[in-house]
């Protein structure tokens, strides 16, 4: 149970960080809080569209589906259901595997790190190792 | 459990309210647009080629317009390799930013700034491969930023040319410069002080060879 609280905290967290992203991509933010990274380096390149729709908007429905599907994990009917367990970490390893794929863009495409996307990085990170832990110790 | 739930709605909230924030926080001020006094310094812009080729076109370009982005990235790479690396023609670019553009002085400054740490036309390449900037409206500042670091910049010293307009005189001088030579949209090519009105590789390389052959 503790593990899909912290699958469904950590989606929440990662789904505010996509959608800040999404909202800059769309135009509704003018700036984005950057620091010393590249954020808008990033976000304004060519890989910041997937077949004609924002990165961002991918990670907002990634982390929108963990939640809810983690949310309903943590319901009494659920809780001890496997094939949750198992679409959870399904879904994880494919936002795992996506997250990857744009680290790789970031350091050795692009040659700049955008400091929200390392953050959702490692969101999605840890929510895999937490939902693959889930599956393997039922 | 219901501890957590409060949690999770407390992380919604700050998250949520933190966006909320900061899309009605008041943008950055757009950069100062006021006219300057034209330069006399004798900068006669950036060039590319040897000074020895046989030709030389000049270029009155605007980095926010979209028909100068296009040839910057269409057209000007064949340029490049096919008539400037071997020696054909040498290429000189001059500042037109038109009135209409919000940001393009904007865009120019960043450039020579980025020119006084010998990274013009890298900076150059930046603002017009990623051209998305001159059509979201939004103050570029930190995206140039983003440019200056991407080209190896001192971003303290990019940022303080910046700051202090430092080559506002030269754009000014430059744009003067066009208006007295005929310009009247970007961008514009000039050969040997006459106006050239095409504008593909195709046409570039024709008139290298033609001017070449007349010099033979």
């Amino acid at each position: 149970m503790i593990r899909r609280q912290a699958i469904v905290l950590l989606a929440l967290v990662g789904l505010l960080v996509a959608t800040y992203l999404w909202l800059y991509k769309i135009g509704v933010l003018g700036e984005l809080r950057c620091g010393t990274g590249s954020c808008e380096y990033v976000q304004t390149s060519r890989f910041a569209d997937l077949l004609g729709v924002p990165v961002a908007f991918y990670g907002v429905a990634g982390y929108a589906m963990l939640f809810v599907i983690g949310l309903a994990g943590l319901e009494g009917r659920f809780a001890g259901d496997r094939r949750l367990s198992v679409l959870l970490a399904a879904l994880a390893t494919v936002g795992f595997a996506f997250t990857l794929y744009l680290t790789y863009i970031e350091l050795f495409v692009l040659h700049a790190i955008c400091r929200w996307c390392v953050a959702s990085a490692a969101i999605m990170t840890a929510i895999w190792a937490a939902a693959v832990a889930g599956v393997s110790r039922r | 459990m219901k501890r957590f739930y409060v949690l999770l709605a407390l992380v919604a909230a700050a998250g949520g309210g933190a966006m909320w924030y900061s899309s009605h926080r008041k943008p950055a001020p757009p950069p100062a647009a006021a006219r300057v006094v034209a330069a006399t310094d004798g900068f006669r812009g950036y060039t590319l080629g040897v000074e020895s080729a046989p030709v030389e076109v000049t270029e009155y370009s605007d980095f926010e317009c979209p028909f100068c982005a296009s040839f910057a990235t269409v057209q000007m790479p064949v340029i490049r390799e096919q008539l400037i690396a071997p020696g054909k023609l040498r290429w000189r670019y001059r500042d037109f930013p038109l009135p209409t553009h919000r940001y393009s002085r904007y865009a120019a400054l960043a450039a020579q700034c980025a020119g006084e740490q010998g990274k013009f036309w890298e900076m150059h390449d930046q603002l017009f491969e990623h051209h998305q900037w001159a059509q979201t409206g939004k103050n570029p500042r930190s995206l140039f930023q983003d440019f200056a670091r991407a080209v190896g910049l001192d971003l303290d010293k990019y940022d303080a040319c910046m700051d202090g307009q430092r080559y506002a005189g030269r754009i000014e001088a430059s744009v003067q410069e066009g208006e007295a030579a005929g310009v009247r949209g970007t961008p514009s090519f000039y050969v040997n002080g006459r106006p050239f009105e095409r504008s593909t590789s195709d046409d570039f390389k024709a008139l290298v060879d033609s001017l070449t052959k007349k010099h033979k």
